[in-house]
């Protein structure tokens, strides 16, 4: 007699269990398979695609009915089995039918988790775990209207770009700072997220959920900080949980899912378990590769193979957006005995990183660029070891061919037509051929001729290979001249290593870029923390002591040793309350010099050390705060009366100063930056002179860039006409992210446009749009960490040991 | 002689790379830590233009003056590369028990070995 095999829920496994089942012995066991969806077994992991409309619900069918009768499969859908006698060997399912088997597999699956938030009980709350569930979606989305989900990890962003692209007005709500931590790191995580925001898909991050409000039905999300977020759909997907209730009321053994050993086994050797309700060796499994393996070993074992076992299983995940292509595996934590190779190419926002622990590669995030995903994790799985191929790994398959290839022999290896500078676009054949019909030498010839690396710089190291490739001996990188006597490395090298070694400390960069000083000099210990602030913002703690003095007590000493004030006056323009506020300080601390500056600010001269903290709190009890006229930031943007008073006046010009300056005060910059908005040709803001300036005319906006009225005396050029505010606006801001991405410090913004050509500039913010909104971004990101006055944090008692003497002897020495 | 020694405030009072200021009937000392938690005292006065040192970058055993760039050895107190001039060093110890900064007054034995300068600062 043929034994009787009863599986229970007819998922991803037991639909890859009763496949292997029938192919090796189709008459072993007499089967019945329970399933609580009342449909056929589908591929859950195609949902994403069918909630998108680029599958519909056939295209991700596994076994139709014809496969069950074909296989002699007894399929009972829509039933729910609700409990097991052991001893009896029989299973019950919901209504009443009772069931025998000699054997059992449980593939119960998981649950997904509802956070029993006040509201999650209304109607529009949703999970994303099965057909229903994008039914649901789908319908709600026909109407439009505004979604919520809850949770950034991989079932939320597709859920989210799924309901993005129906038409819903997408909010994603994730509480860790970056999107699919579990998966990605932070530079990935940040990625993402731009890409999805760039799809108009909004995502908060730490965000903490407190209710889901609404009477009958869902009308918003609460967070708590107090944002509320106006939602017709809600869907919550923060985790899944293995479903063991039965397993549990069975008696037995469960842990956080059912637990099997090795043979997956549970408890009773009669039942075994497979899929996301187990954990095996303190594992629970949410991705479809282990439970696949965990269906195949499961089959072998009810075939009577005795040796088949699951070890476990390394787990690698692909995000199913269109467009979006990331690739996680493995663990890719810090270690001390971890080393990563990185690579980057933030034109085209490529990032690969492979972690690697004992020559072997234990971890790989790729972002942008996957295409080696399958390779690197085939070496992850199988812990082969990388050291002959390690110089060229991060390039991928292509390169690990034959013999262990060197870098430069990687560069060699590239066809003539691989881009080897994405922002200007330049091939290796064009470098090269320069290289020998115009007789280059250095990495300066190959930029001026060429514009290869002449933007961001990325690409600076494979452009040396080549000189290095076409010249031999002959060429020599030390022409570069170096940032200080510390290093040998110029300004461009020290920016783009700490980018692409991912340095994000000074300890980190003066160690890996082998400083000849153990803590550097007072040229590049400035450089290097403004290089630091400005690449990872957020991430990078600023190091004070770094920092010169103006710029760690936020006054600018004079050569008495003692400060100047000057508080900020938006776009030049103060008020009588302000002027009253200026008046008493300068009274009551004895202030002995008012003066005018030229950049329309009023600046307070002469104040001892000792009093910044007092007069910065009265002048914040004014609302005054820091100009930060003494740092290498964003120091006044200096604006005319424009359309308000002026019978010239074009444009508003006072307001798109102010604006501007409102929106970007705070930011660190190469070297200072000045800015001004004239309201007419007239430009009685001397905009032309400026490091960025804006000429107003009938028809729009003139930006100019590059003026400097210092040291050289120099007029801007036009960087380009735009006909609204907003789009002034956005070009200003993009502008100066640019220069604080490419600029060297103490380079003004006329020597950085001089160094890489307006021509460069004018390319990535006003030709190409994507890129000038990326710009926009990627500032609106760093001042998120930057907009805190200064004056305030110090007078409630930040960096108190600045203003403070440490000891008085002058009374002790006198009484003696 | 003997010296008196003062204690002045504690090891983590002073930031490493940074330096703070004692008043003292001479004038202001400006009190050091190296990276290493070394600890150097120099009369808070640049050689070059009377720049404050307390108030410039620490880097190794030097401080680079914040007015002009002088670069000023910790030790000696003596400007270092082409140029000549040296501020007045003060001895200074850590006491290895509690960590306290103890400052002597008297002339540093540094000063002794290190011939007059030139002409005195301005």
């Amino acid at each position: 007699m043929t034994d009787k095999l009863v599986v229970v829920g007819n998922g991803m496994a037991a639909g890859r269990l009763l496949e292997h089942l029938t192919e090796t012995d189709r008459d072993r066991y007499d089967v019945t398979l329970f399933g609580a969806e009342p449909r056929v077994n589908y591929n859950r992991i195609m949902l994403s695609p069918v909630l998108a409309g680029d599958k519909r619900f056939e295209d991700i069918l596994i076994h139709d009915e014809d496969w069950y009768d074909e296989n002699g499969v007894t399929l009972v859908s829509g039933r729910k089995i609700v409990g097991i006698d052991r001893a009896a060997k029989t299973v019950t399912a919901d209504d009443g039918a009772v069931t025998p088997y000699d054997k059992l597999v449980l593939a119960t699956g998981s649950d997904p988790v509802m956070i029993p938030l006040p509201g999650h009980d209304l109607p529009e709350v949703i999970s994303f775990r099965d057909l229903d569930d994008v039914e649901s979606m789908t319908a709600a989305a026909a109407n439009g209207g505004k979604a919520v989900v809850i949770g950034g990890g991989l079932l939320g962003l597709e859920a989210a770009a799924g309901l993005n692209g129906r038409g819903m007005d997408v909010t994603v709500l994730h509480l860790a700072p970056t999107l699919m931590e579990r998966q990605l790191d932070p530079s990935a995580g940040y990625l993402l997220q731009k890409e999805l925001e760039s799809r108009g898909i909004r995502v908060i991050t730490r965000a903490n959920t407190k209710a889901i409000q609404g009477g009958r039905h869902v009308e918003s999300v609460l967070l708590d900080d107090d944002t509320e977020l106006d939602a017709d759909l809600v869907v919550m997907a923060v985790g899944i949980r293995p479903n063991a209730t039965l397993a549990k009321s069975a008696e037995l053994e469960v842990g956080r899912g059912v637990v099997v050993d090795d043979r997956l086994q549970t408890s009773d050797p009669d039942i075994l378990a497979i899929g996301e309700c187990v954990e095996h060796r303190g594992t629970c499994y949410g991705l479809v590769a282990p439970l696949y393996e965990m269906a195949k070993v499961a089959a072998a074992r009810l075939c009577g193979e005795a040796e088949a076992t699951f070890v476990g299983a390394v787990t690698s995940t692909k995000l199913k957006v269109t467009g979006i292509n990331l690739f996680s595996a493995g663990d890719f934590a810090e270690g001390d005995d971890r080393e990563e190779i990185v690579l980057r190419d933030a034109s085209r926002s490529i990032y690969k990183r492979l972690v690697i622990e004992n020559d072997r590669i234990v971890g790989a995030v790729l972002y942008g660029d996957t295409s080696d995903g399958v390779w690197f994790f085939d070496l992850l799985k199988e812990k082969a070891d990388v050291t002959e191929l390690r110089e060229t790994l991060i390039f991928g398959s292509a390169y690990a061919g034959g013999a262990p290839l060197d870098p430069t022999a990687a560069v060699a290896a590239l066809p003539d037509s691989a881009e080897i500078c994405g922002c200007n676009g330049i091939c290796k054949g064009d470098i090269v051929s320069a290289i020998a019909d115009k007789e280059l030498s250095s990495l300066e010839d190959v930029r001026s001729h060429t514009k290869a690396s002449n933007s961001c710089g990325t690409c600076t190291g494979l452009v040396e290979q080549l000189l290095s490739l076409a010249l031999g001996d002959a060429y020599d990188p030390a022409a570069i001249k170096p940032m200080c006597g510390c290093t040998d490395l110029g300004h461009g090298e020290v920016r783009r290593l700490i980018v692409a070694k991912e340095l994000k400390s000074i300890p980190a960069v003066m160690q890996e870029l082998e400083w000849a000083t153990a803590n550097g000099c007072a040229k590049c210990r400035p450089a290097l923390n403004y290089y630091l602030v400005a690449t990872w913002p957020g991430e990078y703690v600023d190091d004070q002591q770094s920092r010169f003095i103006n710029e760690r007590v936020h006054a600018n000493i004079q050569r008495d040793g003692t400060y100047s004030v000057v508080p900020r006056m938006w776009g030049g323009v103060t008020s009588a309350q302000e002027l009253r506020a200026i008046a008493d300080v300068v009274d009551k601390f004895e202030i002995p010099t008012v003066k005018c500056t030229g950049g329309q600010r009023i600046d307070m001269l002469g104040v001892r050390k000792e009093d910044l903290p007092a007069v910065w709190a009265d002048l914040n009890a004014a609302g005054l705060v820091s100009g930060h006229a003494y740092g290498k930031a964003l120091r006044t943007v200096k604006t005319c009366v424009g359309t308000d008073w002026c019978r010239f006046g074009t444009q508003d010009s006072t307001g798109l100063g102010i604006r501007v300056e409102k929106f970007m005060w705070g930011s660190w910059t190469p070297a200072k930056v000045k800015m001004a908005v004239s309201g007419c040709p007239r430009n009685c803001a001397e905009a032309t002179c400026k490091d960025v300036g804006v000429v107003c005319v009938d028809s729009g906006y003139e930006i100019q860039i590059g003026g400097a009225a210092g040291l050289d005396i120099k007029g801007t050029e036009l960087l380009g006409k735009v006909a609204t505010e907003d789009d002034a606006f956005e070009a200003i801001v993009a502008v100066v992210q640019l220069y604080r991405e490419q600029g060297w410090y103490l380079e003004r913004i006329y020597k950085w446009m001089a160094r890489v050509g307006l021509e460069t500039i004018q390319a990535q913010v006003m030709e190409d749009l994507e890129n000038r909104r990326a710009l926009f971004d990627r500032f609106v990101f760093s001042q998120r960490y930057s907009q805190a006055d200064p004056w305030q944090e110090r007078t409630k008692g930040r960096d108190a040991h600045e203003f403070a003497p440490l000891a008085d002897l002058t009374l002790q020495e006198a009484a003696e | 002689m003997t010296e008196r020694w003062h204690r002045i405030g504690h090891l983590d009072d002073v930031p490493r790379l940074g330096a703070r200021c004692v008043l003292t009937p001479f004038g202001r000392v400006a009190v050091f830590r190296a990276a290493d938690d070394e600890v150097y005292a120099l009369e808070d006065r640049c050689p070059h233009k009377d720049g404050p040192l307390s108030q410039g970058i620490v880097h190794d055993r030097s401080v680079t003056c914040p007015l002009h760039n002088a670069v000023i050895s910790l030790a000696t107190g003596e400007m270092e590369g082409p140029d000549n001039g040296r501020t007045r060093a003060f001895s200074v110890r850590i006491d290895p028990a509690s960590h306290a900064i103890e400052l002597s007054l008297e002339p540093s034995s540094a000063e002794f070995r290190r011939p007059e300068p030139e002409s005195e600062p301005a």
